[in-house]
């Protein structure tokens, strides 16, 4: 029998339906796949093996007796560790939340238990977000697939490396920068960023309100599509929450890879590429472009002039709307409690105390940074200065809209770097988000899918950005352009990287 | 240091480019996060740099912009108003650091001279 774990999550959902396989069965594969090299990439902080089997097996067993189910049921998912999981550890990769078992699910989670896919564990992350390489996580690296000596991507890694690694066909993420995106980019996997508002919040750990969006990780255009809708919808629970109903994005994908773009027009964001990016970054990304003319798409160079400003601007707001929402980690209702080695334990000393040694560096820096923009007398210069810059974003990706129906660039501008590398430079580190913040800021959706490998062997990310409540345009124009290039590679990308040593 | 009331950006881009060992330490202070020595020598070091760096947004945020916080426009999003289950209890006190009488349990709330 082929290898279940290299399936896409349509094709295992139609053996599924078909009955070629059971989803016990499918599950099982997958958790050996974990025990088979999550050893060495490390992209779970916790396996539900129990959990998941039972799942697997109530799916199997009402299939049996032709229950109607969802198209995705029994298909196993990975869910990112800041995603709130009734009675599975929730740690948001914060050694603060050591131990902790939420009494709730998320909405999401909720979604996908209705919908019956067995979760397997919970994946790896930078602690509360917070990282473009799972560097910062509490609970160690993840390691690139690719190369288990680089980075991730982040703050995503685990769920983009589970992905990549063959542990699971589907996963979630949350993008707050870019923490789908560029984990997909730097693993040559999928990932997209939905419209703000497109999935429901409830239940994510906040990092910045209103930038934070969870979507889809996955290995093809279609899966993500198909893994939007099941996590997509209104939620009262959410007051930023569209009312909208649920496109058919799965449509869209197959749309797309029957690869006709005539008329489509795909503005290429002048200020998202050139100086800063890798020469190979840049090929793979022309490469694309070609393939998009060929398909009958028109290309244009459009200019976005404020989007040099949309990383000053991002790390204003998301510190500042940080900073609150990890007020509330003070060690009274939930996670560690430190009390002060010495003098009285009052409640403000035990908060310090307990924030001092649960939080890690970036946290550290990112939470003062925050109080410090919105502290009395620099409100306005930094918090109120960057929410105009954020004005001025919103506007040159409205006219940017007029000219073009996507817009596109590198997702990355360079490929996974080493594990280490940038660590002590943080501002080193938050430049990977570069191409990627403009999305959130305006809350616009975005999606990286690969676009081949560059001169040093590793994959390279293409970045596809559509009009608020325009997703579907993703999928169309990501659908084609996936099918186009896997013509020229003869197959997926991932079948490029290299075979990760199995231990058992 | 003070951010002056003068709105000309150069000026406040100036005035707001440093930060401190001992500005750090309060605002650490106000976040309530204990910090070492070690950890204010470096902290201050590199949120100077993240400073100076995010500190240009005021090159281009003159007074005629308006300011955004959200990035869809939305007002009064109200749910229908009907009871639903709270969080279990016990579930919910079975987390806490400390619980007693079906209460969370914390350190006193305020100091000895308060």
């Amino acid at each position: 029998m082929s290898d279940i774990t290299r399936l896409t999550a349509a094709e295992l959902a139609a053996q599924l339906v078909a009955g070629e396989v059971s989803s016990y069965e499918a599950t099982q594969a997958h958790l050996d796949r974990i025990a088979a090299v999550d050893g060495p990439v490390h992209a779970f902080l916790h396996v539900s093996a129990e959990e998941a089997l039972a799942t697997a097996r109530g799916v199997d067993e009402a299939r049996a007796t032709g229950e109607d189910l969802h198209p995705l049921a029994g298909v196993p998912i990975a869910v990112k560790d800041v995603v709130v999981t009734r009675g599975l550890p929730t740690t948001a990769g914060s050694r603060i939340l050591d131990g902790w078992l939420p009494p709730y699910d998320a909405t999401l989670v909720s979604k996908i238990k209705a919908a019956r896919l067995p979760i397997l564990g919970k994946t790896n992350m930078d602690e509360f977000a917070m990282g473009s390489s799972t560097e910062h996580s509490g609970y160690g690296n993840t390691h690139n697939p690719w190369d288990l000596d680089r980075i991730p991507g982040g703050s995503g890694g685990g769920s983009a490396a589970a992905v990549a690694a063959y542990e699971a066909p589907l996963a979630i993420g949350t993008d707050t920068g870019g923490s789908i995106r560029q984990p997909a980019a730097v693993t040559g996997t999928v990932g997209v960023k939905p419209t703000y508002g497109s999935v429901s919040r409830y239940g994510l750990i906040a990092l910045a309100s209103s930038l934070d969006q969870a979507g889809p990780v996955t290995r093809t255009v279609l899966d993500a599509a198909l893994l939007h809708e099941l996590i997509a919808g209104h939620d009262p629970h959410d007051s930023t929450s569209l009312t909208d109903p649920v496109p058919a994005f799965g449509e869209a994908a197959r749309r797309g890879a029957a690869g006709d773009l005539t008329g489509v027009r795909v503005g290429v964001v002048k200020e998202l590429s050139g100086e800063g990016y890798q020469p190979g970054v840049l090929v793979r990304f022309e490469e694309g472009l070609a393939l998009l003319r060929g398909a009958g798409a028109e290309v244009v160079e459009v200019s976005c002039p404020h989007f040099d400003y949309a990383l000053a601007a991002y790390y204003l707001i998301l510190p500042a709307e940080a900073s609150s929402n990890l007020a509330k980690f003070d060690g009274m209702r939930y996670g560690l409690r430190v009390e002060p080695s010495e003098g009285p334990v009052t409640a403000e000393r035990v908060m310090a105390a307990t924030r001092g040694q649960g939080f890690g560096d970036e946290v550290k820096r990112r939470i003062i940074l925050g109080t410090y923009a919105l502290s009395a007398g620099y409100y306005d210069a930094y918090y109120g200065s960057a929410q105009k810059v954020r004005t001025l974003i919103q506007r040159d990706f409205a006219e940017a809209f007029g000219q073009a129906d996507v817009l596109v660039s590198p997702t990355a501008p360079t490929t996974a770097f080493r594990l280490g590398e940038k660590l002590d430079d943080p501002l080193a580190m938050y430049l990977n988000d570069v191409a990627t913040i403009p999305v959130n800021l305006a809350g616009v959706p975005g999606m990286s899918l690969p676009s081949g490998l560059s001169d040093d062997g590793l994959p390279v990310g293409f970045q596809v950005i559509a009009p608020a409540r325009a997703d579907e345009r993703l999928y169309r124009v990501g659908g084609a352009l996936e099918a186009l290039l896997e013509a020229r590679w003869g197959g997926p990308i991932l079948a490029k990287a290299p075979e990760l040593e199995v231990t058992r | 240091m003070r951010v002056p009331e003068a709105p000309g950006a150069l000026t406040r881009l100036g005035a707001m480019s440093t930060l401190s060992r001992d500005e750090v330490a309060r605002v650490a202070a106000l976040a309530r996060i204990d910090l070492t020595p070690a950890e204010l020598d470096r902290l201050a070091g590199e949120l100077d740099v993240i400073v100076q760096s995010v500190a240009r947004v005021s090159e281009i945020a003159t007074p005629d912009v308006p300011a955004t916080s959200h990035p869809l426009p939305l007002s009064n999003v109200f749910r229908a108003d009907e009871p639903e289950a709270p969080l279990d209890r016990d579930e919910v006190l079975a987390q806490a650091p400390a619980a007693e009488d079906g209460k969370f349990l914390v350190p006193q709330i305020l100091g000895e001279d308060a």
